[in-house]
C-alpha cells in the first residue's frame, strides 16, 4: 500500500491513516492487511510489553499473545477507538496475565538491556544529551519498580491509557490504580528528582 | 486545622492529570515552596516519561515473522478444532484458510473412514 508523503493537513498524521487502512482492510478478512500491521506496530507493542514485564523473552511472548488475541478480536474492533490504543490494552491484558503467571513461578527480573534507539531527535546536542541521561536513569528507575506499580505508570504516563482502561486491563479497581499510580510516580520522583530530606538528596543534585 | 505538606502529596501527582487541586490545596500551595517544587518535579517527570513513548526498543529482526509463524499455528490448530467440531473456522482468508483447507482434506478422508466403519 502506497501511502503519499503530502504535509500532514489534520492531526491525523500518514502513519495513522495508513493503518487505519490496513484495519478496515484486515476487518474485512484480508490477511496481508494484518501481517503489514503486525510488520508496522511489531516494535512498539514489544516495547511495551518489555517495559511491562522487564525483559526480552517474556516481551516476546507478551507480544505473541496479544496479536493473536488481536487477530482473533479484529472483527469486534470499533473504529472508533485508535488501533494502537486498543491493541496496548491487549498487550497490557496479555502482560498482566503473564506476570501473575511468572510471579508464582519465580522472583528475578532481568534489568533493561535492549538497545534504545530514538527516532525523534529534535533538540540542541547538548539538550539531547541531557535529556537522554535522564531518561536512561528514569528507564533504569522504571526497571526497578515493583511490576504491578510500574504497569499503571508505564500505560497511564507513557503511553497515555485512561484510568478506567488501566483498571479494566489489569483487573483492579480505578481507586486501585490510582493508588498505584500515586506511589510509582512518588517512587520515581523521589529517586529522580529528591527534594531535601528525601532519599538520594544527598548523593544527587536537584 | 492547617494543610501539611504531607496530606498533599496524592493530589500534587494526582493534579497532573487535570485534577483540580481545591481551595485549601491551593491556598498552601501558593505559600509553599516545597509542594510548588514537588509539582514542579512530578510535571517533570510525567513530561519525560511521556517522551519514552517515541524510543522504541529493538525487538531484533525476526520478531515480526515470529509473530507470524505463531499466527499460522494457531490458525491452523483452530481450524483443525472446528473441523472436528463442525463449526466453521474462526481464521481470517489467504494462507490460513489455505492451510485449513488442506486440513480439511484430511479430516474429510477420516470422516469418510469413520461412515465406512459405522456401515459395516
Amino acid at each position: 500500500m502506497v501511502i503519499p508523503h503530502a504535509a500532514p493537513r489534520t492531526t491525523t498524521s500518514p502513519v495513522d491513516e495508513e493503518l487505519t487502512q490496513l484495519v478496515s482492510a484486515a476487518r474485512e478478512g484480508d490477511r496481508l492487511a494484518f501481517e503489514q500491521l503486525v510488520r508496522a506496530t511489531a516494535a512498539e507493542t514489544y516495547s511495551l510489553a518489555h517495559r511491562l514485564v522487564g525483559n526480552e523473552e517474556d516481551a516476546r511472548d507478551v507480544a505473541q499473545e496479544a496479536y493473536l488475541r488481536a487477530f482473533r478480536g479484529i472483527q469486534r474492533f470499533r473504529g472508533d477507538a485508535q488501533f494502537s490504543t486498543w491493541l496496548h490494552r491487549i498487550t497490557a491484558n496479555c502482560a498482566a496475565t503473564h506476570l501473575g503467571r511468572r510471579l508464582r513461578h519465580r522472583h528475578d527480573e532481568l534489568p533493561d538491556d535492549d538497545a534504545v534507539t530514538d527516532d525523534h531527535p529534535r533538540h540542541s546536542p547538548e539538550l539531547m544529551a541531557e535529556s537522554n541521561a535522564l531518561r536512561d536513569r528514569l528507564t533504569a528507575e522504571l526497571a526497578e519498580l515493583p511490576p504491578r506499580l510500574r504497569a499503571v505508570v508505564v500505560l497511564r504516563d507513557v503511553y497515555d491509557l485512561p484510568h478506567e482502561a488501566i483498571a479494566a486491563e489489569l483487573g483492579i479497581s480505578v481507586a486501585a490504580a490510582k493508588v498505584r499510580l500515586h506511589r510509582a510516580r512518588k517512587r520515581l520522583r523521589e529517586r529522580l528528582f529528591p527534594l531535601p530530606g528525601e532519599d538520594g538528596a544527598d548523593a544527587r543534585a536537584l | 486545622m492547617p494543610v501539611r505538606c504531607d496530606d498533599l502529596a496524592r493530589v500534587l501527582s494526582a493534579s497532573t492529570d487535570g485534577e483540580a487541586l481545591d481551595e485549601r490545596a491551593n491556598l498552601h500551595v501558593e505559600s509553599c515552596l516545597r509542594c510548588q517544587a514537588e509539582l514542579a518535579q512530578y510535571r517533570k517527570l510525567i513530561k519525560v516519561l511521556h517522551t519514552l513513548r517515541t524510543e522504541v526498543l529493538s525487538p531484533g529482526p525476526s520478531l515480526a515473522a515470529d509473530i507470524l509463524a505463531g499466527l499460522e499455528q494457531a490458525g491452523e490448530r483452530s481450524a483443525v478444532r472446528s473441523l472436528l467440531s463442525g463449526r466453521r473456522p474462526a481464521v481470517l482468508g489467504g494462507a490460513a484458510m489455505a492451510s485449513a483447507a488442506a486440513v480439511g482434506a484430511g479430516a474429510i478422508l477420516v470422516l469418510r473412514s469413520r461412515e465406512r466403519h459405522g456401515s459395516r
